[in-house]
């Protein structure tokens, strides 16, 4: 009966993380990237796709998580912006789950640093915690001016 | 453009109007007050009547003359435009569009006589009534006007040729025709390592009707650039009226078709040179007709095609550019040193107002002279990978032309490859590409104060290595630094602004059309990257933004000494007086000479056996002329010595003094230093400056066009 909300889920070093469906375009196997010189290092590199120029930015540095494995490729979780479509690489990708919106609660305190402030919270779920990433913030890498929204 | 051209312009553009005409005539029936539609409907009658007489269409031109008389009566009030009237005017319209439809379909027009018709404009014209006419009329054999466009059945090319389209679907349009040439450039990759010769058939037509296809959707993006001009009539004679100058503007070329995005993009630069002509270019009335000028100013803008590109003139007969004033405006605003002013030839002095922070306008007018602008103006021409130039004649005016390319969204590029990525350089930056193998690696690159610089034509070219100024990779770069790469080195030698650099890079690929995208939002920040473009095989490669990149680099300060060089930074300059750029050389018997680096045209190195005598001085003959060499010991130590017979070599630094060469012989060349010192002001010998400690040696510092003048009457005591 409750209202619900259903994410698209993944996983970044076997933490479940989520962004609601309506924000995600498509997810896409690794893809061929090409690095970007002189950006931060999130900035992982540009794919093509299908003729449109998308920056993939990896979640993993930006959550200051150490860098997998080279013989781990990442996913790509594009999600829709106003700058139009960002690429999230993630390390795997979950179902999409629906969750009821009462379950949600603000980031757990003891969250620390950069990642509570990416974070709009969390779902209590059966036997984990879904944590929801604020995807505006998440996509506004330090180093560029970020468009006032 | 042959008369036949003219012909069908006149044709549609008198098809146009005609129809917009019928429509006019119709309305001012209505209203017969409205002053403006009489005026509008008044001009077209002209115009056809002119361009009709001057192309020998002598029936156009008589009716249209008679309707307009007609018409210029009710203009000037003197009488009423009555039914009768407006109908009269109708079927006069109607006969010259039925001779147009003639000339369309033959040439020439139809021969028959409009007499009747004539004859009764003419006694409207008198005032008499029409009807009783009839007996007077000369030509009874006409049939009656209205009738005659039976000949109008052919199709024709003036009506309904247009449509409009919205310009967004222009835009989505350009953009899947740039997806369309990735795909063919995918498939042409594909197709050149494939044996089937259907497929091989298949992919070349795919070719063929791409890029015609690409061409086509290109050109329906093309506006004329009167789009824009049409708003400067009125900019002008405001200005003019605010600074109580007349002015007359003129266009030519009005139909030169741009690009919307580049019409977009030199709009401003545009009014911005406009206003400059009026502001500064023209002089006053008064001080038109002191030097026996027309006081009316005369601006004329052109616009035409010529290789691939367009060019945009913007001529005043004004004042033209006070080459004194702005050499002194230029040294006063440390923008060059007294010396380099010195030697500027008079189109380099022009071109200094493009420099940032140049204004020489003498009060500040709300018009122009804030000081931005016309180095404004070129930077948002070179941004669009134009360039613009300035010529001047004093009291004759000047002229500044503008060469634009025709588009934007699809661009001639250089792939190269470096740190093992690929990039797309524009090749409107590229100027050569030089690659030093074997032999010329030894030496091609030599480090001057640690920057590593190129001898190209004896010029001193400033390196960057790609992977370096990117980070990507400094490996390949360090190897190549010391000469070890195996492969040899590719330099891509770019312009930038006015100053050349090479750019080593790994590999230099090919020349490709690029599709340019713009980068998304953080990327967008980064002046190194102009966009990115998708490859043949589907990959992304950046396109590398070469102003941005040298400004990066700052390749300004790295022994460039070309006579411009260091304008751009008008900070450094401003020190000038401690902090300078030198070419370390030794002479004699162990002395240090610097040469401010801004004197020095090109080093080169001469084999001993080509030195010759001509008037009892050393010359070498140097690309057609005969280039005296003067020895740095002889001038300073005023002794002659013979030239050292051991050496196989000279070093000779090149000094050009307005056209003319002058060789400098030194023992060595040592070093470019960039640093600050202080001299030691010291009295006695000329040409010498003074002293001081540059990398711990006492070093004399000689100021050439002083020394040269030295030299004379010490060579008239050799002889």
């Amino acid at each position: 009966m409750a209202d619900t909300q259903q994410f698209c889920t993944f996983y970044l070093k076997e933490q479940f993380f989520g962004v609601p469906v309506q924000q995600v375009q498509e997810v896409l196997r690794c893809q061929p990237m090409t690095r970007v010189p002189l950006v931060p290092r999130v900035i992982r590199g540009l794919i093509n796709l299908r003729g449109q120029i998308v920056m993939a930015l990896d979640l993993r540095r930006r959550f200051q998580m150490e860098d997998r494995a080279h013989t781990q490729a990442p996913m790509n979780v594009v999600v829709r912006t106003g700058e139009g479509a960002v690429s999230l690489l993630v390390d795997e990708i979950g179902d999409v789950v629906e969750v009821e919106l009462e379950r949600f609660e603000p980031p757990p305190a003891t969250l620390k640093g950069e990642m509570r402030e990416l974070l709009h919270g969390a779902y209590k779920l059966p036997g984990r915690l879904l944590l929801e990433i604020d995807v505006p913030r998440a996509i506004a890498v330090e180093g560029a001016q970020p468009d006032n929204r | 453009m042959d008369d036949s051209e003219v012909i069908r312009e006149f044709l549609i553009e008198s098809t146009e109007n005609l129809g917009r005409l019928d429509q006019e005539i119709v309305q001012l029936e209505q209203s017969p007050k409205d002053a403006q539609l009489l005026a509008s409907v008044f001009r077209t009658m002209h115009t056809i009547k002119g361009t009709g007489g001057m192309l020998g269409f002598g029936a156009v031109e008589k009716l249209a003359h008679l309707a307009e008389n007609l018409l210029s009566q009710v203009r000037n009030g003197e009488r009423d435009l009555t039914a009768p009237l407006v109908s009269l005017v109708l079927r006069a319209v109607d006969a010259v569009k039925a001779e147009l439809l003639a000339i369309e379909a033959g040439g020439k027009e139809s021969g028959v006589s409009h007499a009747a018709l004539e004859d009764e404009l003419r006694r409207a014209c008198e005032n008499k009534p029409a009807a009783s006419a009839q007996g007077e009329a000369a030509g009874s054999e006409a049939p009656p006007a209205a009738g005659e466009d039976g000949g109008g059945a052919q199709k024709n090319l003036s009506e309904d040729s247009t449509i409009r389209v919205d310009v967004g679907l222009l835009d989505r349009l350009m953009n899947l025709v740039g997806e369309l040439v990735l795909a063919r450039n995918q498939i042409l990759q594909f197709d050149a390592g494939c044996e089937d010769s259907s497929f091989n058939a298949s992919a070349q037509r795919v070719d063929l009707i791409t890029t015609e296809l690409q061409e086509g959707v290109m050109k329906t993006r093309m506006q004329p650039i009167g789009n824009i001009w049409n708003k400067f009539p009125r900019v002008v004679r405001d200005m003019a009226m605010a600074s109580g100058k007349q002015v007359r503007i003129e266009m030519e070329g009005k139909d030169t078709e741009l690009d919307r995005t580049i019409i977009e993009a030199i709009k401003d630069p545009l009014t911005h040179l406009v206003r400059n002509a009026v502001d500064h270019g023209l002089e006053s009335p008064a001080a038109r007709k002191a030097t026996g000028k027309d006081p009316e100013g005369r601006l004329l803008l052109r616009a035409f095609h010529e290789g691939g590109q367009v060019n945009i003139e913007i001529t005043d007969d004004g004042a033209g550019l006070d080459y004194e004033r702005i050499r002194a405006k230029a040294i006063e605003k440390n923008l060059v040193s007294r010396e380099q002013a010195a030697r500027l030839s008079e189109r380099e002095i022009a071109n200094l107002i493009f420099l940032p922070g140049f204004s020489t306008a003498e009060r500040v007018t709300n018009v122009s002279g804030r000081g931005v602008g016309m180095d404004v103006v070129k930077t948002n021409i070179e941004k669009i990978g134009g360039a613009v130039d300035v010529h001047s004649k004093p009291g004759q005016g000047s002229t500044v032309r503008m060469k634009i390319p025709l588009t934007l969204a699809i661009i001639p590029a250089l792939i190269v490859t470096s740190g093992g990525d690929r990039y797309a350089i524009p090749q409107v930056s590229l100027l050569e590409l030089v690659r030093l193998e074997g032999e010329q690696l030894r030496g091609g690159i030599e480090l001057v104060n640690g920057a590593p610089v190129h001898r190209l034509r004896g010029q001193l070219l400033p390196l960057l290595y790609l992977a370096r100024e990117l980070g990507t990779d400094d490996l390949p770069a360090r190897a190549a630094e010391n000469g070890l790469q195996p492969g040899g080195v590719n330099i891509v030698v770019l312009r930038a602004d006015d100053r050349q650099f090479g750019l080593v890079v790994d590999e230099v690929n090919e020349t490709e059309e690029i599709v340019v995208k713009p980068l998304s939002q953080p990327l967008k920040n980064i002046n190194t990257f102009a966009g990115a473009t998708i490859m043949g095989d589907g990959r992304i490669a950046l396109i590398l933004d070469v102003v941005g990149l040298a400004q990066r680099a700052d390749v300004v300060g790295e022994g460039q000494g070309r006579a411009l060089a260091e304008e751009r930074k008008p900070a450094e300059n401003k020190q000038a007086a401690t902090r300078r750029q030198v070419l370390l050389c030794q002479y004699g018997e162990g002395g240090q000479v610097a040469i401010d680096l801004s004197a020095v045209g090109r080093l080169e190195q001469f084999p001993v056996h080509r030195i010759e005598i001509a008037d009892d001085r050393e010359a070498v003959q140097y690309r057609g002329q005969i280039m005296p060499l003067l020895r740095v010991s002889d001038l300073l130590q005023g002794k002659h010595r013979p030239a050292p017979r051991e050496q196989a070599l000279v070093h000779v630094v090149v000094y050009a003094d307005r056209g003319r060469n002058v060789g400098l012989v030194v023992d060595r060349i040592l070093d470019i230093v960039d640093e600050a010192f202080r001299v030691e002001r010291q009295t006695g010998r000329r040409g010498v400056l003074g002293s001081a400690v540059i990398q711990k040696r006492i070093t004399d510092i000689v100021d050439i066009p002083q020394l040269l003048g030295a030299a004379e009457p010490g060579a008239q005591v050799h002889a």
